[in-house]
């Protein structure tokens, strides 16, 4: 028989925001431990929570960019269990009336596009982070209280890859919306992984086997590579599945089980008393709304269709939004932003690289942390984006060689002199004078008497020999297809 | 009406409380008293009458997003019986 993976998400992701959830505790990674904590988030006895505005809107606006629907009202509950790093021996989270529900995300999946739809986002607080030890464990609460949104699939993720793409496609709406850095580095975005299989075709839901705690979207695809062909197995082997827990392990490669469902937790939820229900009013909503963004797929098929951009480059530009801008600016007006596009990308991009590489270097060799060092970026610049698009226009209507333009861009990049000055200084307008052009097209068939000879008697390639030396005696500027033409006419009469 | 039943003993557990027999038999009656106070609320019409989460009829209690100073590590620590390297030191914690 054959099965199917049926396949859904939770993903926790932390906010960007100043300050903690309840308290005003800096939301910063890597100090020192338990030096951003303060008695609301320790859970002392007799504190009392109250909302950071920010999480609620950047909660909100992460429904808004998934399509979700805004409940005109949301409350906060109390979720509890006993862990050491729950201070209060419960946290705080959206139970029943979370602040966001019922959206979707759209994503380009095997050449095509997908859809997975979001049973809700709400919003929670992060707990203390454990560190484990031989003997004992030590708990640090500088994360306790930092404000944390579950976003929730439905099952419609049918395998490994759909689910990395899904999760990418996710943290790229995140990272423009400005809702989360989602650094996997530092923790910001982790996952539990909900599993199961059935026979292809099904409609029913086999035991749901949970994976908890991903830290990097790569691990959730290849923990689900291994789960899901381990499940099939059992099945086809006349097992049955239980709805359980796993634990993935990542140097192993393997899913471990750590929980049946028999010691399923009872987390006794009820409506959090310390905090006040959340009922967002028009104005605040519509303040929220101002901040919506483009959506990183909106903004590549937007790049494919207004400026005729092939796929490649569009990705280019919604993976790297300062150089997209950039791009967007310097092909204001111009008449082919194609030409714009391969400038952007291959030379200024890699030009800015070779730089700020070099920089790097130096800055190391003088001692500097990576955090502190200072690089050339594209607001460094010396030029503006239109004289790019100039120097694409010099070249589109044949004034300058795409060698010589070479030459003009690396002196604009070094001095941000404009394009035409800088053509104008150092003489590299192409020659397309014809009568200095037959001259030289005279000169150079007389130096090449066989390839002259050659042509004549019928092999046409012999012709590049004689215009690369007609090139070499203009330096370079003169026209090429204007040379092609005088040799040919010459040669054939 | 059968009068509803709570389990103490596994309430108890999630909870954390230690309770003896007695405790048990006594906190089992009052509880099991309780729930059939509630049976009878059941059988009361509220389609319509809004769920109160809160009895104070205010919303939106919200606070500026801005960082202010926390506690020292030491103090934050005063409290806990076994520090060490800034951390609060517990049995060690297996999943
Ligand atoms: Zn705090």
């Amino acid at each position: 028989m054959e099965y199917e993976a049926v396949i859904g998400l939770e993903t926790h992701v932390q906010l960007k925001t100043q300050s903690k959830m309840w308290c005003g505790c800096a939301n910063t990674f890597g100090s020192p431990p338990n030096t951003n904590v303060c008695p609301v988030c320790l859970g002392m006895p007799g504190v009392l929570p109250v909302a950071n505005e920010e999480a609620l809107r950047l909660t909100v606006l992460t429904g808004l960019l998934l399509n979700c629907e805004i409940p005109a009202r949301a409350k906060f509950d109390r979720k509890n269990y006993f862990y050491p790093d729950v201070a209060k021996n419960y946290q705080i989270t959206q139970y029943d009336q979370p602040s966001t529900r019922g959206g979707h995300v759209d994503f380009e999946f095997q050449g095509g596009m997908a859809r997975v739809r979001i049973t809700r986002a709400h919003l929670e607080e992060d707990v203390g982070k454990n560190n484990h030890f031989d003997r004992n464990s030590g708990v640090d609460f500088n994360r306790a209280g930092v404000p944390l949104l579950e976003i929730v699939s439905e099952p419609d993720l049918t395998s490994a890859d759909m689910a990395y793409e899904y999760l990418n496609a996710l943290k790229d709406i995140l990272v423009y919306g400005g809702i989360s850095d989602c650094d996997m580095e530092k923790g910001m975005v982790r996952c539990d992984v909900n599993v199961s299989v059935r026979p292809k075709g099904g409609t029913g839901l086999g035991a749901k086997i949970e994976i908890k705690n991903m830290n990097s979207f790569s691990g959730v695809r290849r923990a689900l590579t291994y789960e899901i062909p381990r499940q099939i197995e059992v099945l086809q082997g006349g097992g049955t599945l239980i709805q359980s827990t796993r634990r993935w392990d990542d140097a192993g490669g393997i899913t471990e089980e750590m929980r049946t469902k028999e010691h399923a937790h009872d987390y006794r939820y009820f409506p959090e008393p310390d905090l006040m229900p959340f009922e967002p009013t028009p104005e605040w909503l519509a303040a929220v709304k101002s901040r919506m963004v483009e959506l990183p797929l909106a903004r590549k098929q937007r790049f494919m269709k207004t400026y005729e951009l092939p796929a490649g480059d569009a990705e280019v530009f919604k993976n790297d939004v300062p150089l997209g801008h950039y791009f967007e600016t310097a092909a204001q007006g111009a008449a082919n932003p194609k030409a714009v596009a391969n400038w952007v990308i291959n030379n200024l991009r890699a030009r800015l690289a070779e730089t700020q590489a070099r920089e790097i270097a130096e800055q190391e060799s003088l001692g500097l942390e990576r955090s502190d060092m200072t690089f050339t970026g594209l607001s460094d610049l010396k030029f503006p984006p239109q004289a790019l698009r100039d120097l694409v226009g010099l070249v589109e209507n044949q004034t300058l060689s795409s060698s010589a333009a070479q030459q003009v861009f690396v002196e604009m990049f070094e001095t941000g002199k404009a394009p035409a000055d800088i053509v104008q200084e150092k003489g590299l307008a192409q020659v397309s004078d014809t009568g200095a052009l037959e001259a030289l097209c005279d000169e150079a068939i007389a130096a090449n008497p066989g390839p002259a000879a050659d042509y004549r008697s019928g092999k046409l390639a012999a012709l590049n020999r004689i215009k690369g030396h007609v090139m070499k005696l203009s330096q370079g500027k003169a026209n090429p297809g204007l040379v092609g033409e005088i040799l040919e006419r010459k040669l054939r009469a | 009406m059968a009068g509803a039943h709570m389990d103490v003993t596994d309430v108890a557990h999630l909870a954390r409380i230690r309770l003896t027999p007695a405790e048990e038999q006594t906190l089992g009656r009052q509880l099991d008293q309780i729930l059939d106070y509630m049976e009878q609320l059941k059988g009361l019409d509220v389609s319509g009458v809004e769920p109160t989460a809160h009895p104070f009829p205010l919303v939106n209690v919200m606070r500026p997003d801005e960082a202010r100073p926390s506690l020292s590590q030491d103090e934050a620590l005063r409290n806990a019986p076994a520090p060490a390297n800034g951390l609060f030191m517990v049995p060690k914690i297996v999943e």
